[in-house]
């Protein structure tokens, strides 16, 4: 299968970069995206604010609380991704929690996640993240992202059970997300044992695994990828950056390049590129 | 498993991964304790709620609102359980099925309080650790609440975002408890959240309703015409209601806060009320598919009472179920009509009800004919909590019927 998602882990270690959506305007967010791509991110997360983000830390919710109130909708935050698309051709996962995909009202009658999903692949969309729909409540919106050839992105926990985990494996495609700690999204100081754990259980799995909550430094990423990530996921390390406002594109720029190389430093042998 | 989580279409487990596992060992612990009374778990929760809760608690015949209102009206009398309030009876089964699970800390949280009262209270009788989360709005309107819970040797954490009501808390408990997951329990405070929670509560709660149907068989030789009760979440309305269910005669009425207005202001992301039950959309909120008060986009939309514990955007899966089937009919009353029966209650029966059981009171005020000869209804809990909100909300709207301190407050 060829899904985009996946092809952007083909290479190299993979930086996955999130941010807000609207946070603090579209404008805004479209340069930010156009940053991290420059400083090397080769997925770019794309958080669709919903007012109640119960997986997610300080950080992050207020980065949310600041897009909602410059007003950002479902529909404008597919206006901003079709723009964005034409700008970057790096593929843009849509990261939101599902009463705005149950809730998604297309306008002609249908609502739920089939036009949710069908609005997303239209506007450039790639894959979706859904951080409060656990495995078993998944069909609908995996039905709906098959169709419509959207990757639909599991989160797998440090207490996440063998057969849950094979469940996930089942459903899941793009990537995996390796949670890396228990607890809420945000920036921490070292790399927990947890994340060994989960890699050392996804070793065989054929999926590229990425890891997030917790990496905010280069260090972090090397021995993350060292220890057999295929990629790191990076949020609130940059929402804080954007949070900060002063020269946020620079910074986030060279947060996304020290980021990426400490990832590419945890990789020492990296595979020959393609076509020899 | 699936088809228990659910009622109907509703309920579900909406909840991070991390959860899961837990959510996973709660309803097997649910199943075999609750359900299957394993090593005698509910024999003990029945024994020390009779003992340290004060049950059963009575069911009064209110003379004087018979009289006023020309047919028979019973209080089942939850305001007298210990910690006055219905509350207890699920926090105390929670914090002993958590005992029995081999968790070391409990984390809550809370509205109104009596739910983090009640919590902090049984931590203490059973010697568990104990945190609870509450909105600064909360904080400030039930300061006496905050207190009580810090007498009883629980951390109390305030939350500052958003509004500072019962759904940030909420959303902040979440968050503890997906960090802390291995060693704690949430111990959630109505029939809400993923399941199993609101089955579980429910039979924690449904206490009340046993009784109240025993009760009223033996009191008035019959099962009564309707059964009222105040809706928030929803737990001690399902806990009166749930004996009932089945008796197709018995009118299951379940009152809301209608606030200021019923409108919402989707603009501002408010609505001036709390009648999720009756005027909410269908939508997926802290773990479970239910009715929700959200805007068009599925934003969830800040809610308002003036009862802080009625406060609350969502409702109970199981009672959005029963509404739709029509088993429940949903009503609500506003603030000013609650404020009246707050003081009424006081006044003519000696009772100060809670001011999330007088809007029960101002229904059966509003409309006594649709409630049939005899009624039975729930005042969940004991009003003491409320004086300072009832003080300042009965001068703002110069109530007739409340009580004026002028005369102290100004005298040599």
């Amino acid at each position: 299968m060829g899904s985009e998602i996946r092809n952007a882990f083909a290479d190299d270690p993979a930086l996955v970069s999130y941010v807000a959506a609207g946070d603090p305007d579209a404008e805004s967010t479209k340069e930010y995206v156009r940053a991290l791509v420059r400083g090397g991110t080769d997925v770019v997360e794309l958080g669709l604010p919903f007012s109640e983000p119960i997986a997610e830390g300080p950080t992050i919710q207020q980065a949310i609380r600041r897009a909602l109130d410059a007003g950002m909708t479902p529909d404008r935050y597919f206006d901003l991704v079709a723009e964005l698309r034409e700008e970057v051709d790096v593929p843009l996962v849509c990261m939101t929690y599902y009463n705005l995909i149950y809730q998604y009202d297309a306008g002609d009658g249908r609502e739920g996640p089939e036009p949710f999903v069908a609005a997303a692949a239209e506007a450039g969309i790639s894959g979706i993240i859904v951080p409060d729909l656990p495995v078993d409540e998944s069909d609908p919106l995996k039905d709906a992202c098959k169709k419509h050839g959207l990757d639909l992105v599991f989160i797998v926990a440090p207490t996440t059970t063998d057969e849950r985990l094979d469940r996930m494996l089942d459903r899941a495609s793009g990537f995996v997300y390796v949670q890396g700690r228990l607890g809420t999204t945000g920036a921490r100081s070292d790399v927990s044992d947890d994340t060994h754990g989960s890699l050392d259980r996804l070793a065989e799995t054929d999926l590229p695994k990425a890891v997030g909550f917790g990496i905010s430094e280069r260090g972090h990423a090397r021995e993350i990828v060292a220890g057999g990530a295929d990629g790191i996921i990076v949020g609130s390390a940059f929402v804080d950056i954007v949070a900060e406002q002063d020269d946020a594109a620079d910074r986030l720029e060279a947060k996304a390049r020290e980021l990426k190389q400490g990832a590419l430093a945890g990789a020492p042998d990296l595979p020959e590129p393609e076509g020899k | 498993m699936s088809s228990e989580s659910k009622f109907g279409e509703y309920g579900g487990q909406y909840v991070p991964e991390a959860l899961m596992p837990a959510i996973e060992e709660l309803t097997d612990a649910y199943q075999r304790y609750v359900l299957d009374n394993e090593d005698g778990f509910m024999d003990e929760f029945r024994e020390r709620l009779r003992d340290f809760g004060g049950r059963p608690t009575p069911l009064q015949r209110a003379d004087r609102l018979s009289e006023r209102y020309d047919r028979d009206v019973y209080l089942k009398r939850e305001d007298l359980l210990h910690g006055g309030a219905h509350k207890l009876n699920n926090a105390l089964g929670q914090v002993l099925l958590a005992k029995y699970m081999g968790k070391e800390r409990i984390v809550a949280e809370t509205g109104a309080g009596q739910h983090g009262t009640a919590t902090a209270m049984a931590c203490a009788y059973l010697d568990m650790d104990c945190e609870i989360y509450m909105g600064r709005t909360d904080i400030n309107r039930q300061r006496p609440n905050v207190f009580r819970m810090r007498i009883h040797d629980a951390e109390v954490n305030p939350v500052d975002i958003g509004s500072g009501t019962l759904k940030e808390a909420i959303n902040e408990t979440m968050r503890d408890w997906a960090t802390n997951v291995e060693d704690t329990h949430y111990v959630i405070g109505s029939i809400v959240g993923p399941h199993p929670f609101p089955r579980m509560v429910r039979d924690f709660q449904s206490v009340i309703s046993e009784e109240a149907r025993e009760q009223i068989r033996e009191q008035a030789g019959r099962l009564p015409d309707s059964v009222v009760a105040c809706a928030g979440g929803g737990s001690n309305t399902m806990g009166t209601f749930h004996e009932f269910v089945g008796d197709e005669d018995v009118d299951l009425v379940a009152v809301e806060a209608g606030g200021s207005s019923l409108t919402i202001e989707e603009d501002e992301g408010l609505a001036p009320h709390s009648a999720s039950l009756s005027t909410g959309d269908e939508g997926v909120l802290h773990g479970a598919r239910t009715k929700l008060l959200q805007s068009t986009d599925g934003q969830i939309l800040e809610s308002h009472s003036v009862s802080a514990g009625l406060d609350y955007s969502g409702v109970g899966p199981e009672l959005a179920h029963l509404a739709d089937e029509g088993r429940v009919r949903p009503v609500n009353v506003g603030d000013d009509a609650a404020l009246e029966a707050f003081h009424r209650l006081s006044k003519m029966e000696g009772i100060i009800p809670a001011l999330e059981s007088s809007h029960a009171l101002a229904y059966l005020e509003e409309n006594p004919d649709e409630l049939g000869d005899l009624v039975v209804l729930n005042v969940s809990g004991r009003g003491d909590k409320d004086l300072d909100t009832v003080i300042e909300e009965s001068d703002k709207r110069n109530l007739d019927a409340a009580p004026t301190m002028e005369v102290f407050e100004h005298g040599e």
